[in-house]
């Protein structure tokens, strides 16, 4: 609508009218980190007489020594926290092994199945594939009910492994994603490799992956993101607090906050510590995160 | 191996889409014995977490089964069991007007918001805040706007009240709640759905507006009558992966509603959810995942039947 404007005048109007939308769009985008802030920094028992403050009301860092298991539980209590204590840090942790493990076996794994789609030769290798694609479009409550089962049978519920499990080995998007890419190394590379008598392992780690550095880098990325955001399956499997992640501890701490007077700045500050390393990570990688965005949409 | 390389990934694939490169020795079985090396583990992942629990879903949902005693195979019982449950069909209008709300709201802004940052600005910080939602989980942003829009303290209502309108129980209404949670999400995808566009608006050449503009069209004319067009097969594409995702909306109501009030919010997956690991009715839930297997195929067929995503305008001109 904004850039609409047909004809110009002497001002550019249309230009200025897309401006405004495009500043109010990323103050809406950007409101509610901020609130998320200035609410963590509170102290719950003053929210209520001065909600609509911009700064932080009666400032403490409270909220942050609660959520961390720093604060003892009259402390907690004074500030309108509740009398359990929980640790955060715990929670972090696990989410950084899932996501690790899950980003590193799913990346690599899919990588060699790319490989072996994309540059080698054998029977049955396009009927796999297609096979493999359709998985695609199964939906993944449809497989998590079994999944679930199959977990709890083998026994790896509350497990690490059972929850990096379903996706540890392989995701059809992923090895279908590679091998668009391996598909393209030039032959000539492989080629010269072989004439010097270097075998497929070789070519894989010497030639594949350093010449696709950047697809994979945004693989990673991807897969990293989906992981360390997964709420429904680590649910399932791992609510027990020795392998609890942060989405899931987050849903308990909500669950667990008073329904009347529920510890806003508490669950604030937990909810921007479970949010602050996707932000790191994005203000880190920034372009390649946004670059991976179109890469995946061509896709 | 020539049909599934259609929507290749960018750039580079053209060289190779041939495949593999011709070996010498070019006996029947190839490099059988070492792709099967190669492919072993992602295809032990395939079979254990997608082929088997697929079809072993399908079984279950032709049983009585509560995890605890053996599965019971009872036919299609759950199926008849389904239509005279109103709790499904709740579920199935419920999840609609989320759908509707959700990817109609979602669709509009993404489409103006990208065309708006591809006529203006070049700038990643502008992209980058765009995209700054998405990459936080979805519990993080229910719940942080279930404190923004809490009927108490909430900056939203403190808002309203300031304009002298009413307080809105946001989450706490039947009619309210959907629209919420739908408008929530909305601010979580739309960043991320415009940079899907965006790189469909990056791919029509810029000859195509220069010829525009040189016949004097303005820019509501070039939207219209170019733009819109012309981003025909990637806003199908878009649409069949936001409607698919908007269709399994479960994390937002889990942590904010809980399918409440009196199961104005219980959603699909959320039903789903709770008959299987709350009630433990396993056979019944795979039933009902599978009718939305069957929805979910049948609106994504008909999504790419009625956009004829695979033809492009670009290639007749």
């Amino acid at each position: 609508m904004a850039v609409t404007s047909p004809r110009s005048g002497r001002l550019p109007w249309g230009r200025i009218a897309g401006w405004a939308v495009l500043v109010v769009v990323m103050i809406v985008t950007l409101f509610p980190f901020y609130w998320m802030l200035r609410t963590s920094f509170s102290s719950t028992r003053s929210l209520a007489a001065g909600a609509t403050d911009l700064l932080p009301v009666d400032f403490t860092l409270g909220a942050y020594r609660r959520v961390l298991g720093l604060s003892s539980t009259a402390e907690a209590v004074a500030e309108g926290g509740s009398s359990g204590t929980v640790s955060f840090w715990l929670f972090l942790r696990n989410s950084i092994v899932v996501a690790t493990v899950t980003t590193a076996g799913q990346v690599f794994f899919s990588a060699m199945a790319a490989y072996a789609f994309a540059r080698m030769r054998w029977p049955g290798r396009d009927a796999v594939f297609m096979l493999f694609l359709t998985a695609l479009m199964v939906p993944p409550i449809f497989t998590t009910l079994p999944n679930f089962i199959l977990i709890k049978d083998l026994g790896l519920l509350n497990t690490y492994l059972g929850i990096v499990l379903p996706h540890l080995l392989m995701t059809p998007f992923a090895v279908f994603f590679l091998r668009q890419f391996f598909l393209g190394v030039n032959a000539s590379l492989e080629e010269a490799a072989r004439i010097d008598g270097a075998g497929h392992v070789r070519i894989f780690f010497r030639i594949i992956l350093p010449v696709n550095k950047a697809p994979i880098a945004t693989l990673a990325i991807l897969t990293y993101i989906t992981s360390w955001n997964d709420y429904f399956w680590p649910l399932l499997v791992g609510k027990d607090e020795s392998v609890r992640v942060l989405t899931v501890a987050l849903g308990i701490f909500r669950s667990q906050t008073p329904q009347g007077s529920p510890d806003w700045a508490g669950l604030m500050a937990a909810t921007l510590f479970a949010a602050l390393p996707m932000i790191i990570l994005f203000t880190m990688l920034g372009r390649r995160v946004i670059d991976s965005i179109g890469y995946t949409g061509v896709k | 191996m020539t049909s599934d390389t259609v929507h290749a990934a960018p750039r580079r694939t053209e060289a190779a889409s041939r495949g593999a490169p011709p070996r010498r020795r070019g006996r029947r079985l190839g490099d059988l014995p070492i792709a099967l090396a190669f492919v072993l583990p992602a295809a032990l992942g395939f079979v254990l977490f997608y082929l088997w629990p697929t079809l072993r879903a399908f079984y279950l949902s032709l049983t009585q089964y509560n995890v605890l005693t053996p599965p019971r195979f009872i036919g299609l019982d759950n199926y008849e069991r389904l239509l005279g449950d109103h709790l499904f069909w709740n579920a199935l209008v419920v999840t609609a007007e989320y759908v509707v709300i959700n990817i109609g709201v979602q669709t509009v802004m993404s489409v103006l918001l990208a065309v708006l940052m591809h006529r203006l600005t070049r700038s990643m910080f502008v992209r980058g805040v765009v995209l700054l939602p998405f990459l936080v989980a979805n519990v993080v942003v229910a719940l942080v706007w279930f404190w923004m829009l809490d009927y108490q303290l909430g900056i939203v209502n403190q808002g309203l009240e300031w304009l002298g309108v009413d307080r809105l129980a946001f989450f706490g209404e039947s009619e309210l709640a959907i629209p919420t949670i739908a408008l929530v999400n909305t601010w979580r995808h739309v960043g991320y759905t415009a940079l899907l566009i965006f790189a469909g608006l990056q791919m029509i050449p810029s000859s195509v507006y220069e010829a525009a503009a040189i016949d004097g069209a303005g820019e509501w004319r070039i939207f219209w009558r170019v733009t819109l067009p012309l981003l025909r097969p990637v806003m199908a594409l878009v649409m069949v992966l936001t409607v698919i995702g908007s269709f399994q909306v479960f994390d937002t109501v889990a942590v904010t509603t809980g399918g409440g009030p009196i199961n104005a919010t219980r959603v699909i997956y959320y039903y789903i959810y709770d008959l299987a690991f709350t009630r433990f009715h396993f056979g019944y839930a795979a039933a009902l995942s599978s009718v939305l297997f069957v929805l979910l195929a049948g609106v994504a067929y008909l999504q790419l039947r009625l956009s004829r995503a695979g033809e492009s305008d670009l290639k007749g001109s």
